[in-house]
């Protein structure tokens, strides 16, 4: 049990890092990202195999994020012009070419066998529980070291300027912010961050496959973002730590209901989780913590 | 030679396969401004009520596609009045993340009633066609056909009646709509209707090639939204063209790459025709 919450607390952790970057670029630059899953696996590769050619876990991880900026640059480069549901559409495509790689492109990613034995950094030294420990008290450090710097961001000038860019595209562009190049700054910095989070979980699981990046994620981190409170890096935080233990909790009331098969208790999961987040866009919009908007500043009067 | 000539005849077909969904979604995009990632769960709804009436009930294609019709168009309407309707005044994006969410459920209560295992309409077997070279199958060709008339239906429906005329002046401008009487919410359900009904039929068609599963439509939605991008997202003749396109461009690419990428490519198609034409082949909303 203990260790389920362990288990449980550190994939907390890790979706609480997609709810960051998800937040960044959807709640700050207003940009939507159904690639999510996408980045995720492109994280995870990318430290998997740098790992697995002899690297140290952090280089691996380094190599994560900046895989996942590059690819997140590429992608903004390819989608800049367009209207938010082109690039809806655009983006669940990419993640789904990215998935297609992985399970094609035997070479580099062993296809859909996966690449298992992924170094767990000090588990020989550790044991496995106190590895476990370990590792949950590292994600746990990683999400909060994000979690700050983007406190920063959200209430730094940078962060005002994403969100005038978010309200309106032109007005900030007459008011001279370079839209274009914080929009690519954004989108890259969002990726790295849920390349990150791909990276820690290809060294929790210590296996990754194409069936770890199914486009389910991605829907589970508009949830909590959704719930937790749009704009704000605390409520992504938030609504990631509720999305997680939500899943788990339908795991268990599943398992009271008699007389259903395996397939149909996941079914019920799923719909339950589809079923939450039109709940939360109907009756909390704004999420559990909601966006805090500054009050403009009162110019002084002449005395 | 006669590969590449085989690969354009199949991708014709794919892509009037392709084509009725896309009209669906395209129709639904043209009145109600979002798009909606609900049309996976509703081709894969529609191909289950076909193969309930085909299977279960022994009643031949042509009848079976209408129970997806009658089955898909009630369950979009529902969906929509139900999940949907009142998350419209807060942008297109909310609802279409929200639409993401009703695909997840619709499609779980397919997999809770009938598993995740694939079934097969109930179909004679029938030896190929041969043209020279070329081969068809008779099951190809039904469909074509089928897909052809039920095209041939809706430019009739969206030309000459009274709710056809409607929808396209909402599609047009819902504001002047509204000054000359149209009520956008009745057109809002007749077009959701049709939609969807529209989208269970293909899912219906998509099916009689292969066999389904509950992830029958998911597979194919990307290809969808990539005929209705290629078209001019709202354009119904665009969505037309757009999935004739990418069919034939998916079975061309066959040859090159393995089939397995055919998803991507309509994603690449989608990006090279928005990277050139931003409003796509035909334009934007022309319904």
């Amino acid at each position: 049990m203990l260790s389920y919450l362990i288990f449980t607390l550190t994939l907390c952790a890790i979706y609480g890092l997609l709810a960051l970057s998800l937040n960044l670029i959807w709640g700050s630059a207003g940009l939507v990202n159904l690639g999510l899953a996408g980045f995720f696996a492109v994280g995870a590769y990318a430290s998997a195999l740098a790992t697995g050619a002899g690297a140290p876990v952090l280089i691996g991880w380094g190599a994560a994020l900046v895989v996942g900026a590059a690819v997140g640059l590429v992608v903004t480069f390819a989608t800049l012009r367009l209207r938010d549901d082109y690039l809806a559409i655009v983006t669940l495509g990419f993640a789904e070419v990215i998935r297609l790689v992985a399970l094609n492109e035997r070479w580099l990613t062993n296809g859909s066998d996966g690449i298992s034995g992924i170094k767990a950094p000090l588990k020989a030294e550790l044991g496995t529980q106190n590895f476990a420990y370990f590792y949950l008290g590292l994600a746990t450090l990683v999400l909060v070291i994000v979690w700050a710097l983007l406190r920063r961001l959200d209430a730094s000038p940078y962060g005002r300027a994403l969100k005038a860019i978010r309200e309106d595209q032109q007005l900030a562009s007459f008011a001279g912010k370079p839209v274009l190049r914080f929009k690519l700054q954004a989108f890259a910095l969002s990726a790295a961050i849920a390349a990150l989070a791909g990276a820690l979980y290809a060294h929790f699981q210590s296996y990754v496959s194409p069936d770890h990046f199914q486009p389910l994620i991605t829907i589970y981190i508009f949830l909590a973002v959704t719930a937790g409170g749009v704009g704000r890096p605390s409520g992504a935080v938030l609504g990631a730590y509720l999305v997680v233990i939500f899943l788990e909790a339908t795991r268990f009331v599943t398992e009271w209901v008699p007389g259903l098969q395996p397939v149909q208790l996941a079914a019920t999961r799923e719909m339950l989780i589809g079923i939450a987040l039109i709940l939360v866009l109907h009756l909390k919009p704004q999420g559990i913590l909601p966006e805090r908007i500054p009050k403009a500043p009162v110019p002084p009067t002449a005395a | 030679m006669s590969q590449l000539l085989q690969a354009l005849v199949n991708g014709v077909m794919t892509g009037t396969l392709i084509a009725v969904p896309a009209i669906g979604f395209s129709a639904i995009f043209a009145v109600l401004r979002y798009p909606n990632f609900a049309i996976a769960a509703y081709a894969t709804i529609g191909a289950f009520a076909a193969w309930w009436a085909n299977v279960a009930m022994g009643l031949p294609v042509p009848a079976a596609l209408l129970v997806a019709f009658a089955v898909t168009g009630v369950v979009g309407v529902v969906a929509e009045e139900t999940s949907l309707k009142r998350l419209r005044n807060n942008g297109a994006l909310i609802v279409a993340i929200a639409s993401i969410a009703l695909n997840l459920v619709l499609e779980n209560i397919v997999r809770f009633i009938f598993g995740n295992e694939m079934r097969g309409y109930d179909l004679p077997i029938a030896r190929d066609m041969r043209f020279g070279d070329l081969r068809i199958g008779p099951q190809q060709l039904q469909s074509l056909l089928l897909a052809v008339a039920i095209m041939a239906a809706m430019f009739l429906f969206l030309r000459y009646t009274r709710f056809g005329k409607a929808m396209r002046a909402v599609a047009d401008n819902p504001d002047l709509a509204r000054l000359k009487g149209i009520d956008p919410a009745k057109i809002a359900i007749v077009t959701l209707f049709l939609g969807a009904g529209l989208t269970g039929v293909g899912g219906v068609l998509i099916g009689l090639d292969t066999s389904i599963d509950p992830l029958t439509g998911y597979r194919v939605l990307l290809s969808v939204f990539a005929a209705a991008v290629l078209g001019g997202l709202g354009s119904i003749p665009g969505a037309v063209a757009g999935a004739l396109m990418l069919g034939i461009a998916e079975e061309l690419a066959l040859l090159v790459v393995p089939a397995t990428y055919r998803t991507g490519v309509g994603f690449v198609a989608i990006l090279l025709m928005l990277t050139f034409r931003p409003r796509g082949l035909l334009g934007e909303r022309a319904a």
